[in-house]
């Protein structure tokens, strides 16, 4: 993909696009060259291990952060050149969903998932109601729409945050985690919207997660990022065939390798017997 | 240490022209506004009220004290509306309302922010500024003056009971005395110090909570620093403000 990326955004193929981005939080590097591209209508997969970077990706992409070298680019515009105002009108056409939820605590399902439409249109209360028990039947909670954020279960409250997603029909549908903390049903449940929306909208939609398996159902492409920078890319077949070892290490679960299971420390025999920096009195 | 004060100071100034340039926006759609109202004041009431009444009720005793060793027991009146309209309404209102409902304000907005709340809505392309904490900056301002003109009322009714009721001071002297020498400047002074600690308390409230780190340690924090700062705030700029009104 990398290759043929410069065509794509001449086309309007990519929607995001990530270029040789640099990204250090207090001087220590988060991303070093790091480069990915989010076609138009797939499902694109970002995927690594905890601590790598992730979300912080996400909200370089969404202009939240900006990067210290190299540039981002959404829907054919550089996010470096975009004042307040630009980037907010950005953001009207992508939705984001986030770890957890983050639903209005304040405000009922009804109300939340009414929140952006009430901020951005101005609609007759009739077509508004319309429109968001449609979006609320769409990821099957229409009955909880006179619940408050409160009374919803984990699975329930990202359910409710992904229709608010939807709401305004956005062009680029974001992923934060998506089945972080889920019990079994409630991420099959999340997997099939993802994909269903995906497909019956056509919108562009990233992924980013650590949780492999239902990634591979889903996503057209997939990207490991691991060390600041992608270690692998390509369809999540390819992906579990390569034989680079941190893939595979991370494909496959396994506790040590290219990442160890053990965080750096002094010797262990010499800091049992005495001499070490822990443990204090001696 | 100075260094890093100026630059609060500075960042403060700064969020507060944020609020005031969304104060517009906020003001067409008052529903949110009103809501804060009641939410900062009306909840605020009852310890209000509570704190009207004994602290004119102590007024009437050590005012009556005082003012009998000079043998002018029937100013007792005015001696406690001067002191609760140009002083002790706004302080302890002031004080009060930093407790009771600014730590309410931050800690909310503090949580929003630890719940990625605010940064949901940024995502929504909704400026959460104009949102979350113009409505409750605005609420706060305006919910503070009412405050004190309560707890004024109350505690001349404080005095009064103790004074008239226990002491024996004649009533018609308490209160024709008290209407006599209180002039609408020391009505203006009492105001113009209650909106000052309005704007101060509110402002504090809602910058620490919009500030706070995004977990459970740094929402506490906000929430001791608003009374903090907003408690000595206030004690400095009733300082300022009645050496003002008094031309010193």
């Amino acid at each position: 993909m990398a290759l043929t990326q410069d065509e794509d955004d001449a086309n309007g193929a990519t929607v995001v696009v990530v270029r040789d981005v640099d990204y250090a939080v207090r001087g220590r590097p988060i991303f070093r060259g790091l480069s990915l591209a989010a076609a138009r209508g797939a499902i694109t997969a970002i995927m690594g291990p905890s601590g790598t970077g992730k979300t912080t990706l996400l909200r370089l992409i969404t202009g939240q952060l900006d990067p210290d070298r190299g540039d981002v680019e959404v829907f054919g515009e550089q996010l470096a050149t975009q004042d307040r105002a630009a980037r907010y009108a950005m953001r009207r056409r992508m939705g984001m969903l986030f770890q957890n939820g983050a639903l209005l605590t304040d405000l009922s399902v009804f109300e939340n998932v009414a929140f952006p439409v009430r901020e951005h249109a101005r609609l007759p209360e009739r077509v508004l109601r319309q429109l968001v028990l449609t979006k609320l039947q769409a990821v099957g909670l229409r009955g909880a729409a006179d619940l408050m954020p409160a009374q919803l279960s984990g699975g329930m409250a990202r359910r409710v945050a992904l229709a608010r997603a939807i709401v305004m029909d956005p062009e680029l549908l974001i992923y934060d985690e998506p089945f972080v903390g889920l019990d079994p049903i409630s991420m099959g449940v999340i997997v099939r919207l993802i994909q269903r929306i995906n497909r019956a909208l056509g919108i562009t939609t990233i992924v980013v997660s650590h949780d492999v398996g239902e990634l591979a159902t889903i996503a057209d492409h997939s990207y490991l990022l691991a060390e600041g920078r992608i270690v692998a890319e390509g369809s999540p077949r390819e992906l579990a065939a390569a034989s680079a070892p941190e893939v595979r290490q991370f494909m496959a679960g396994e506790a040590d390798g290219p990442v160890p299971f053990h965080y750096p420390a002094d010797d262990y025999h010499k800091e049992l017997i005495g001499g070490g920096s822990l443990g204090g009195e001696s | 240490m100075i260094g890093d004060a100026l630059q609060r100071v500075g960042r403060v100034a700064l969020f507060l022209g944020r609020i005031l340039a969304q104060c517009p926006a906020a003001i067409a759609r008052p529903r949110a506004i009103v809501h804060q109202i009641h939410n900062a004041g009306a909840r605020s009431l009852i310890i209000i009220m509570l704190s009207g009444l004994f602290v004119g009720m102590v007024l009437g005793l050590q005012g009556y004290d005082l003012l009998r060793r000079f043998g002018s027991e029937s100013a007792l009146g005015v001696a406690a509306a001067l002191g609760l309209l140009r002083e002790l309404g706004p302080v302890v209102t002031a004080l009060l309302f930093a407790g009771r409902a600014g730590t309410a304000l931050a800690s909310e907005i503090g949580l929003m922010r630890a719940t990625d709340q605010l940064t949901a809505m940024e995502m929504m392309a909704v400026d959460p500024v104009r949102r979350v904490v113009v409505p409750r900056f605005l609420g706060g301002v305006i919910a503070l003056p009412l405050l004190v003109a309560i707890f004024d009322v109350v505690g001349l009714f404080g005095a009064q009971l103790i004074g008239v009721g226990v002491m024996g001071v004649d009533r018609g002297a308490f209160w024709s005395q008290t209407q006599a020498a209180v002039e609408l400047r020391d009505v203006a002074e009492g105001l113009m110090k209650s909106f000052c600690f309005g704007i101060a308390c509110s402002l504090v409230a809602v910058y620490e909570g919009f500030h706070a780190e995004p977990t459970a340690e740094g929402v506490g924090l906000a929430t001791t620093r608003t009374v903090v700062v907003s408690s000595v705030l206030t004690l400095l700029i009733d300082y300022l403000l009645t050496a003002a009104f008094l031309g010193r």
